[in-house]
C-alpha cells in the first residue's frame, strides 16, 4: 500500500515540475478585454500629466479600467460606457472630443483651412501667370532654356 | 499690403489666449453633476459598520458631502476649518471616507477631531466615481431637493468657505 | 564658489549679450565698421562665459554639492555620474542654461563660418541672436537661476525623476536643443534680411546649410526621443501627441516646408516673402515650446515644475520676439521684389502647395493642441484633445503632401505638363496601388488607412526609384561616375524622400497590424504570440546602482530554435520611491518582440505584457534616413566653394 502511494506522490511531483503550463490571459473573457483595452486608448487619465487611461499606473486609473470591465461585462456599447463616464467626469476625459457646437471648429477646422490654403493657391497661381513680369521669350528661346534649366537640376 | 499683417494678428489673438491661460488650471476638472441630482449611495457607516448612511437620509436638508481620506495630505490641511465649521453649526456636514481603511481612518479623526456628523466608507471608490471624485479632498453642496449646488475641488479654506460656501448655504436654507 | 563663478559669469554674459544685440546692429544700419565688428568678438566671448557657467554647473552636479538648490533638486549621491552630468539640463534651471549654451555654440559658429557674408549682413545676424541671447539670461538672471543657494546644504538630493536616468537623457534633449535653437540662425537670417532689405538668390544660399544643419538636428532629436519612450515606458508606444511633443514637431514641420522652400528661392528666386515668413514661424514655434513647457498653461508629462511668474516672462519674450519679427515683417514684406514667373503647373507649384500643406497641417496641430485652452479661457467648457483626435485629423492633412513628393521632383522648373507628368509616374502609380490592396489582403487585414499608408509608401519608394533610374541611364558614362557626377545634394534629397516612405511604411504596418497579450505567467509557462513562444523563466531580485528591481527571464524560441532571452525588469528606485519598467525588446527588420512584466501576482506570478510589433525600427530607420539625406545636401560641394568664387557668383540685388 505504502509502495502505491509513493508512486502516486512521485508521479504527481513528476506532473507539477515536467510539464509546461499554457499561461492564462490576465483576463479570462478576450472579448470584454479587447473592448475595455479600445476604450481605455480613448479615454484620460484625470490624475495624470497628460495620459489615457491604458497607459496610466495610477490608482484611480486602474479603479476606472476596473469600473469600464464590470460595464463592458454587463454587454455595454462603447458609447454607453463612454456616456457612463462622460456624466459623472464631463467631456474632459474623452481624448477624442465629442462633436458639439463648440467642437466643430476644431474638427472641421483643419479640412476647411486646408481647402482654403489649395485654393488659396490656385488663385495666387492664376494671378502670377497673368502678370507679365518678365519679358517674353520667343518659342526657340523658351525651349532652350528651359533644356538648360533641365539639364542642370 | 493688408495680408502681410495676417500673420501678426494671429499670433496677437493667441497670445492673448496664452496670456489668459496663465491663470487657469488646466488640470482642473468641472463637474458635470452640478444641477443635477445627487448620485444615491447606501454604504456602511464609519463609526458603526452595521449601520448604513444613505443620501435619501439628509433629504429636506441643506448639507455638505466631504470627501476625505486619512491619506490624504491636502485633506489635512483644511480639516481644521472643517472642524471650525462644525462648531459653528451653520451647516450639517457629512464625510464620504474614500478608499482608506476603517482603523486608520478612525485613528485619523481622533487625532485631528471629528467634524463629521457621519461618515460614509466607500472602500473601493464606487461611491466616488459616481460623483465624479478624481482626487481627494473635494466637497459637495447639496441642497434641500438633494440637487448638487456646487463643487469644491481641492482643499476647502476659509475664503472659499467664506466667499462661496457659506453664501451658497444660506441660500440655499431660505428657499 | 564654482556656483558664483558660474553665476557671475552669466552676469558678464548678459552685459556681452547686450553689447552684442545692439551695436553691430545699429552699426549696419549707420555703416559703422568699428560697431559691425563688434559682433564677432561679442559672440566669441559669451560663448566663453557661457560654456564657463555650464562647466560650473556641471562640475556642482559632478561633485554632488548639495548646497545649489538645483542640484539638491535633481541629483543624488547614488547616482552614476553620467546621469548627473544629464541632470544639468533635467529640470527647468538647467535646460535654460543649455539653451543658452546651444545658442552661444550656434552663434559662435556662425562667427567662425560666415566670412563669405556682406559684413553687414553678418553683424545683423549676430545681432539678432545677440538679442534672444539677452532673453534667456535675462529669464535665468531674474526668475531660473540654477545657482541659487540652498542654506542649510542638504544632506542629500532628491535624485533625478528615473524617467530621465536613461541613455536617451544624455542625447534626446542636447540633439533636440541643437534643432529648436539651430533654427534662430535661419531667424536672424531672415530678420537681417528684412532690416538690410537685401533679399535674393544668395542670401538664400548662405541661409540654407545653417537650415538644413538645424533640421538634421530636430529630426534626430526627435527621433531619439520617440524611440527613447518606446523602450522606456514599457508599453510600446512611441507618439502620443503629448503637448511638448506637439511643440518640436510643429518646427519640424515647418521647418521642413522652409529647407524646400529656400531651395526654390536659391535656384530660382522665388517665394522670398514665404521663405522669410517660415523662417520667422520656425524658430517662433521654437520659443513658443519653451513657453508651452515652462508656463503651466497645459498639462504635459514632459512639463517642468511651473510658475506664473516665469510664464508671464516668457510671455513677454515671445511678444517682443515675435511679435516685433511680425511687425518687421508686415512692412517690409511688401518691398520684397516678386521672384521668377512660373506656370501653374511648374515645380516651383508642386513646391508652394507642399509649402501649404506643411504649414496647413503645423497649423492644425498647433490649433488642437491649444484648443483645449481656447475654449477654457472663453469659459465654454473643458475638453481634452489627445491622440484620437491628432491620428484621425492628420493623417488625411499630410496625404497630399506625401502624394506630391512623387511629383515635385520630376516636374520641370517654371512650366511642367501634367500629362507629360501623368504618362512618367502611371507604373509608380500602378505599383503602389496595388501593393496597397494586394499586401494588407495577404497579411489579412485591410482597412482604408492601411491602404492609404500604403499607398503613399510605395508611391513614394516607385517614384523615387524611377527618379533616380531616369536620372542615371542617360548618360554615356559609367554607373560609377553618374553617381559621383550628380550632385550630392540631389543624392540627399532622394535619400531624405526615401526615408519618408520607409518611416510611412513603418507606422502603416506597425499600426495595422501589431498585436499584444496580457498574462499570468508562473515559473514555466508558455504564452504564444505571433507564432513565438514565449516561455517565463522565473523572475531574480537584483540591485543597481541606486534601484532594487526583479529581473525576468523570459525565452523567445520559435518551433523549438531558440531565438533569444528577454530580460525585462520591475525597477523600483529608493529616493523618489518610484516604480519603473524596463522593457525586455528583441529587435529585429522584420518586427521587436517586446515584453514587459507587470505586477506580481500571488503564487510566484507575475502579469505579463507581450507584444509583437511589426516594422517598428522602421519609423526610426526612416527618420535616420531623412537626417543622413539632409546631412549628405549639407555636404554639397557649392557649400564648400572658396571665398572667391563665391564673390564671383553674387549678384546683389537692389531694392
Amino acid at each position: 500500500m505504502r509502495r502505491i502511494l509513493c508512486l502516486i506522490a512521485g508521479f504527481c511531483f513528476l506532473i507539477n515540475i515536467g510539464w509546461a503550463e499554457e499561461a492564462r490571459p490576465l483576463q479570462e473573457d478576450v472579448v470584454v478585454e479587447a473592448q475595455v483595452q479600445r476604450l481605455s486608448e480613448e479615454l484620460r487619465c484625470l490624475v495624470c500629466q497628460n495620459q489615457t487611461l491604458a497607459d496610466s499606473h495610477a490608482e484611480l486609473a486602474e479603479d476606472l479600467r476596473k469600473e469600464i470591465r464590470e460595464l463592458a461585462a454587463k454587454g455595454m456599447s462603447d458609447q454607453a460606457i463612454i456616456d457612463y463616464l462622460v456624466a459623472r467626469y464631463g467631456d474632459f476625459v474623452r481624448y477624442r472630443p465629442p462633436l458639439k457646437s463648440t467642437t466643430v471648429l476644431l474638427w472641421f477646422g483643419p479640412f476647411v483651412l486646408l481647402l482654403t490654403g489649395v485654393a488659396g493657391l490656385f488663385v495666387m497661381l492664376r494671378r502670377r501667370e497673368k502678370l507679365a513680369v518678365e519679358s517674353a521669350l520667343s518659342a526657340n528661346e523658351a525651349r532652350k532654356v528651359s533644356e538648360l534649366l533641365n539639364k542642370e537640376s | 499690403m493688408k495680408r502681410f499683417l495676417l500673420p501678426l494678428v494671429i499670433f496677437l489673438v493667441v497670445v492673448g489666449f496664452l496670456g489668459v491661460g496663465l491663470n487657469l488650471d488646466p488640470r482642473e476638472v468641472p463637474s458635470p453633476l452640478v444641477g443635477k441630482p445627487a448620485p444615491a449611495f447606501n454604504l456602511p457607516r464609519l463609526d458603526d459598520p452595521e449601520k448604513k448612511i444613505s443620501n435619501k437620509d439628509m433629504l429636506g436638508q441643506v448639507w455638505l458631502f466631504n470627501v476625505w481620506a486619512s491619506w490624504c495630505g491636502a485633506c489635512r490641511d483644511e480639516h481644521p476649518v472643517l472642524v471650525a465649521l462644525s462648531k459653528s453649526g451653520a451647516v450639517p456636514l457629512y464625510g464620504m471616507d474614500y478608499k482608506d481603511t476603517r482603523q486608520e481612518a478612525q485613528q485619523w479623526l481622533d487625532l485631528g477631531g471629528n467634524p463629521y456628523i457621519a461618515s460614509a466608507m466607500d472602500a473601493d471608490g464606487r461611491v466616488g466615481i459616481d460623483y465624479g471624485v478624481y482626487g481627494v479632498p473635494e466637497t459637495y453642496v447639496i441642497d434641500k431637493a438633494g440637487v448638487i449646488a456646487y463643487k469644491q475641488i481641492g482643499p476647502v479654506t476659509e475664503e472659499v468657505l467664506r466667499n462661496k460656501i457659506l453664501p451658497l448655504v444660506k441660500r440655499l436654507q431660505a428657499q | 564658489m564654482i556656483p558664483e563663478i558660474g553665476h557671475f559669469a552669466l552676469i558678464l554674459a548678459l552685459l556681452v549679450a547686450l553689447v552684442q544685440g545692439s551695436f553691430p546692429i545699429i552699426g549696419a544700419a549707420r555703416g559703422n565698421a568699428v560697431w559691425m565688428g563688434l559682433a564677432r568678438p561679442a559672440a566669441r566671448a559669451q560663448f566663453l562665459l557661457i560654456a564657463i557657467a555650464f562647466i560650473c554647473l556641471a562640475y556642482a552636479f559632478a561633485s554632488m554639492d548639495y548646497s545649489v538648490t538645483y542640484v539638491a533638486t535633481n541629483s543624488n549621491s547614488k547616482l552614476p555620474l553620467q546621469y548627473r552630468i544629464a541632470a544639468v539640463w533635467g529640470g527647468h534651471e538647467g535646460s535654460l542654461l543649455l539653451w543658452a549654451m546651444i545658442l552661444s555654440i550656434w552663434t559662435v559658429a556662425v562667427s567662425f563660418f560666415s566670412k563669405h557674408l556682406p559684413d553687414a549682413m553678418r553683424a545683423r545676424i549676430l545681432g539678432v541672436m545677440g538679442l534672444i541671447s539677452i532673453g534667456f539670461l535675462l529669464f535665468m538672471l531674474t526668475v531660473s537661476n540654477p545657482f541659487e543657494r540652498l542654506i542649510p546644504a542638504a544632506m542629500d538630493g532628491r535624485d533625478l525623476n528615473p524617467l530621465l536616468q536613461d541613455p536617451g537623457m544624455v542625447f534626446h534633449p542636447p540633439m533636440l536643443y541643437m534643432g529648436y535653437v539651430g533654427f534662430s540662425v535661419a531667424f536672424a537670417f531672415a530678420i537681417a534680411a528684412l532690416l538690410g532689405g537685401e533679399l535674393d538668390a544668395a542670401w538664400a544660399r548662405w541661409s540654407r546649410p545653417w537650415t538644413t544643419m538645424a533640421w538634421v538636428f530636430l529630426t534626430a532629436g526627435i527621433m531619439a526621443g520617440s524611440n527613447w519612450a518606446y523602450y522606456e515606458l514599457g508599453w510600446g508606444g512611441w507618439w502620443f501627441w503629448d503637448a511638448v511633443e506637439n511643440a518640436s514637431f510643429m518646427p519640424w514641420l515647418v521647418g521642413t516646408a522652409l529647407i524646400h522652400s529656400l531651395a526654390v528661392t536659391e535656384k530660382r528666386g522665388s517665394f522670398k516673402a514665404w521663405t522669410v515668413l517660415l523662417a520667422i514661424c520656425a524658430f517662433s514655434l521654437s520659443l513658443l515650446g519653451t513657453f508651452l513647457v515652462r508656463s503651466g498653461v497645459l498639462t504635459s508629462v514632459h512639463a517642468f515644475a511651473t510658475d506664473p511668474r516665469r510664464g508671464l516672462f516668457i510671455l513677454a519674450f515671445l511678444v517682443v520676439v515675435i511679435g516685433g519679427s511680425l511687425m518687421l515683417f508686415a512692412w517690409r514684406a511688401p518691398t520684397i521684389a516678386r521672384g521668377g514667373k512660373f506656370d501653374v503647373v511648374s515645380r516651383e507649384s508642386f513646391l508652394l502647395a507642399n509649402n501649404v500643406l506643411l504649414a496647413v497641417a503645423a497649423i492644425s496641430v498647433l490649433f488642437g493642441t491649444l484648443y483645449p485652452l481656447f475654449l477654457d479661457a472663453l469659459g465654454l467648457g473643458k475638453i481634452s484633445v489627445g491622440p484620437p483626435y491628432f491620428d484621425t485629423v492628420f493623417a488625411p492633412l499630410m496625404a497630399p503632401a506625401l502624394f506630391l513628393m512623387g511629383i515635385g521632383p520630376i516636374a520641370r522648373w517654371k512650366q511642367a505638363a501634367l500629362p507629360e507628368l501623368a504618362k512618367r509616374l502611371r507604373w509608380a502609380f500602378g505599383v503602389s496601388v496595388a501593393t496597397a490592396i494586394i499586401l494588407p489582403l495577404l497579411l489579412g487585414h485591410l482597412t482604408p488607412m492601411i491602404g492609404l499608408g500604403l499607398f503613399l509608401a510605395f508611391w513614394i519608394f516607385g517614384t523615387s526609384v524611377n527618379l533616380v533610374y531616369q536620372r542615371l541611364r542617360t548618360s554615356e558614362q559609367p554607373l560609377a561616375m553618374r553617381i559621383k557626377s550628380t550632385s550630392r545634394s540631389w543624392w540627399g534629397m532622394v535619400i531624405a524622400h526615401l526615408g519618408i516612405a520607409v518611416f510611412t511604411l513603418g507606422v502603416t504596418i506597425v499600426k495595422g497590424f501589431e498585436s499584444e497579450i496580457a498574462v499570468r505567467m508562473q515559473a514555466g509557462d508558455v504564452a504564444h504570440l505571433a507564432g513565438f513562444d514565449f516561455t517565463f523563466e522565473g523572475v531574480t531580485e537584483i540591485e543597481g546602482p541606486n534601484y532594487t528591481a526583479s529581473r525576468g527571464q523570459i525565452r523567445i524560441t520559435k518551433n523549438g530554435v531558440e531565438r533569444t532571452v528577454l530580460a525585462p525588469e520591475k525597477r523600483m528606485y529608493t529616493v523618489q520611491n518610484m516604480p519603473m519598467t524596463e522593457a525586455g525588446i528583441s529587435p529585429s527588420i522584420i518586427h521587436d518582440l517586446y515584453a514587459s512584466l507587470g505586477e506580481p501576482l500571488d503564487g510566484g506570478a507575475w502579469s505579463v505584457r507581450i507584444y509583437h510589433k511589426p516594422m517598428v525600427e522602421w519609423i526610426w530607420f526612416g527618420c535616420l534616413m531623412m537626417a543622413l539625406g539632409g546631412l549628405l545636401a549639407l555636404s554639397d560641394k557649392r557649400y564648400r566653394l572658396k571665398k572667391r568664387t563665391d564673390q564671383a557668383g553674387v549678384v546683389e540685388a537692389k531694392l
